[in-house]
């Protein structure tokens, strides 16, 4: 099928275009910019007039809860949502049930994935065995055999360090990228919000910002000694970002994300207990967010991400610390971001490369870019569509998000994904 | 919409009662003027004034509880409301029934108020959040969150013997971390104006951001108690002795427990205080717990008339409104 896509503002950092032009694509390629290829005949036509056209957003960390949690959605309810979201490939953590450590689950994720049509879904292999921290995936096997983009041991930090160090030696001589959730357990103390003021009226069991630096810290140590390439997920605090960055100016080869949630919302959006800003990990202060958005200012953040954990609705009707902790973040990633933008934390075209180039690059993927002969994954947004966020609405079949009611602006009107359209906005 | 709304119904009467993190001093007042004129009704031949009758009030107690189940039932009972005191082993609640349909189920039987005691922060806010509009919730604690029913006795009894708050001088002394009980005696000794109020631990029993709820920390009994109005002391709970928190039950009554000669560092009117139960040589020693400056049972008599108050002005609200339509 052939597209063009006509006049749209294209942002495509990795060759540095931001410019209006028309996009050509047949058999699922991009094969030509601003010139109509000879003979070319459009099937259809997509008006981009006032909008904008980027590279299909890559999300890093995305929870599909299938195989295991389908009560909590599925791959084909996650990937719709994902479509509608302009998000074109989605990195699952490997705490699936079961997890992600045998090639059978990758292959029943990638089956349903391509059945489902529309989101590219890659997978990080366990780093333990059932994530248990104690054996060694076959994390080489999960790589060869089930194209693992790396391995990780979701939510479950390895809390004996001699297999931490085992595992990141072995990763290394795999070639694998290590994606590490930053938590010390012990510090954590099944704490469910960020340790201070408001932890302590609230009375909530809190997780200091030494849960998060401590596990850095270890972590930074054995990174130096193993050279394992490594990914820190989801920084919360500005303490745990500052050390990564000295890090990363010595030379050891990490990249950081940070979920979107972290950069707007903070431990007093908690409010009288609202389970919807339950999350791990917790919002922490106010100090905390200004120096990560200080952060993303120059350019110590390489990617955002949505951490998307989508839940029941029983998952959230409990007491605050009874609770499941997690966001749908899928459907407001894109808003969230062009809030930064529009509030002049960061350029469009900054923005543009923390949700495609950058994290396409972590995960040693040939996308996120607008080049020619690409797959045309592709995001095409109205930056100026203004709506009201609700998540009784959100295609996700997780409801749970503490953005509801928030006014946004930004919405996508089309997805490609392989030069086919998985998603058009209704009119 | 404020969060802290919820406290309230559509005309700004109080609703439920779940914490005094939020309300006003003249809520307060309200409160301990009522009780003043309930505290009468204990000492009555007839111990009975009709305001709730018909009222059907049920005791939610999903943590063992003696003092303030037992005061609340009185409260109630007084008041000529229908009592049915409820004592959830929390595992039954594991047992597959949410505490959500637990709620519905009890609700299905047409009562008029919750009396709520849970082991989480937040509990009570949560229940207020789901039932229906006709119902009211009281906290009985949660968590580490609030008790704000204790709170207000502690102050109805600092008040009579006190009188004014701007003046005073407060001591708290022991397991501020854990404790919900100072958190809910903090904002209201802060809300009623007491200028100075003190927290005497050691630092494994104080939690983060004290600056913002407005307290001086002390680790020192001597420079703590000094020149005191009032001295409240917190029960230490027992399995604190398990962690990392406290070396020993000796160490912690020679450094933090309050003793005669203590007790003479703070000024000589001053009153002793303790919402109970008490662990005798452990914060407390004998002598002083049952000496004169300890009002420790006029709590316990207290906390029936606060809790007539709160009750009546909550579920009273009703009977007025319904009038009204």
């Amino acid at each position: 099928m052939n597209i063009l896509i006509k006049q749209g503002r294209m942002i495509d950092p990795a060759n540095n275009i931001d410019k209006i032009q028309d996009l050509y694509i047949a058999d699922g390629k991009i094969i030509s910019i601003d010139k109509k290829p000879s003979g070319f005949k459009a099937d259809e036509t997509i008006d981009a007039n006032d909008q904008i056209v980027i590279p299909g957003i890559v999300d890093l960390c995305v929870r599909l809860r299938e195989p295991g949690l389908e009560y909590k959605g599925t791959i084909a309810s996650e990937t719709a949502a994902a479509a509608a979201s302009g998000i074109t490939t989605v990195c699952v953590p490997p705490d699936t049930e079961p997890c992600i450590d045998t090639t059978a689950v990758v292959e029943l994720i990638n089956q349903r994935a391509a059945a489902a049509g529309k989101c590219h879904v890659v997978t990080q292999a366990a780093l333990t065995l059932g994530l248990k921290g104690e054996h060694l995936s076959e994390m080489a096997i999960l790589k060869q055999q089930a194209k693992s983009v790396g391995v990780s041991n979701g939510l479950k930090p390895v809390k004996n360090i001699l297999v931490m160090r085992r595992a990141m030696e072995y990763a290394a001589s795999c070639g694998m990228t290590i994606f590490l959730h930053p938590e010390d357990v012990g510090l954590a103390n099944n704490g469910c919000a960020h340790e201070g003021a408001i932890s302590t009226r609230l009375g909530l069991p809190a997780i200091p910002e030494s849960a998060e630096t401590a596990a850095v810290s270890r972590d930074l140590m054995l990174i130096e000694q193993t050279g394992v390439r490594a990914h820190f997920s989801h920084i919360s605090s500005a303490n745990a970002l500052q050390m990564i960055v000295l890090a990363k100016q010595q030379g050891l080869p990490i990249t950081v994300d940070t979920s979107i949630h972290h950069l707007h919302l903070i431990d007093l959006d908690i409010g009288f207990f609202d389970s919807n800003c339950h999350v791990i990990p917790p919002l922490r202060s106010q100090r905390d967010k200004d120096g990560l958005l200080q952060g993303l200012k120059q350019n110590a953040i390489d990617v955002l991400c949505s951490d998307h954990q989508p839940h029941c609705p029983d998952a959230k009707l409990a007491p605050f610390s009874a609770t499941e902790p997690g966001i749908s973040g899928l459907e407001t990633l894109l808003p969230l971001s062009l809030r930064l933008v529009n509030n002049k934390t960061i350029d469009m075209q900054t923005m543009v490369s923390k949700l495609t180039y950058e994290p396409a690059k972590i995960l040693g993927l040939d996308a996120g870019t607008l080049s020619m002969n690409s797959a045309a994954d592709i995001c095409i947004f109205n930056p100026d569509t203004d709506w009201t966020v609700n998540g009784d609405n959100f295609v996700s079949a997780g409801h749970n998000t503490p953005f509801s009611d928030w006014e946004v602006q930004g919405k996508v009107t089309h997805t490609l994904l392989d030069g086919r359209i998985v998603y058009q906005i209704n009119h | 919409m404020k969060q802290t709304d919820i406290q309230f119904d559509q005309n700004g009467q109080l609703r439920h009662f779940l914490t005094i993190d939020g309300l006003k001093r003249s809520v307060l007042t309200e409160i301990l003027d009522t009780a003043e004129n309930f505290a009468t009704v204990g000492t009555q031949q007839v111990k009975k004034v009709p305001l709730l009758r018909g009222k059907t009030i049920i005791n939610l107690f999903f943590e063992a509880s003696t003092r303030t189940r037992t005061t609340f039932e009185l409260a109630a009972k007084r008041l000529s409301a229908d009592v049915l005191n409820i004592n959830i082993d929390t595992s039954s609640t594991s047992k597959g029934e949410s505490l959500l349909d637990m709620l519905r189920n009890l609700e299905a039987m047409h009562c008029d108020m919750f009396v709520v005691r849970h082991n989480l922060s937040g509990a009570a806010h949560f229940i207020a959040q789901h039932v229906s509009p006709h119902i009211s919730v009281i906290n009985a604690g949660d968590g580490q969150h609030a008790h704000p029913t204790q709170a207000m006795l502690d102050m109805f009894t600092i008040r009579r013997h006190k009188k004014d708050f701007t003046k005073l001088r407060v001591a708290i002394i022991g397991d501020i971390m854990h404790s919900r009980v100072a958190r809910s005696q903090i904002h209201a000794l802060n809300t009623l104006g007491v200028p100075e109020i003190r927290a005497i631990a050691p630092n494994t029993l104080i939690p983060p951001g004290t600056d913002e709820l407005g307290i001086h920390v002390y680790h020192d009994m001597e420079e703590g108690l000094k020149d005191v109005d009032v001295v409240m002391m917190l029960r230490l709970q027992r399995e604190r002795m398990s962690g990392a928190l406290l070396p020993s039950e000796h160490e912690y009554f020679n450094t933090y427990g309050i003793t005669s000669e203590k007790l003479k560092l703070a000024k000589p009117d001053a009153i002793l205080m303790h919402p109970g139960p008490i662990n005798r040589g452990v914060e407390i020693e004998s002598a002083v717990a049952d000496g004169p400056q300890s009002v420790i049972l006029e709590q316990v008599t207290n906390g029936i008339a606060v809790r007539m108050a709160i009750m009546s002005m909550t579920l009273g609200r009703q009977a007025s409104t319904e009038v009204d339509s």
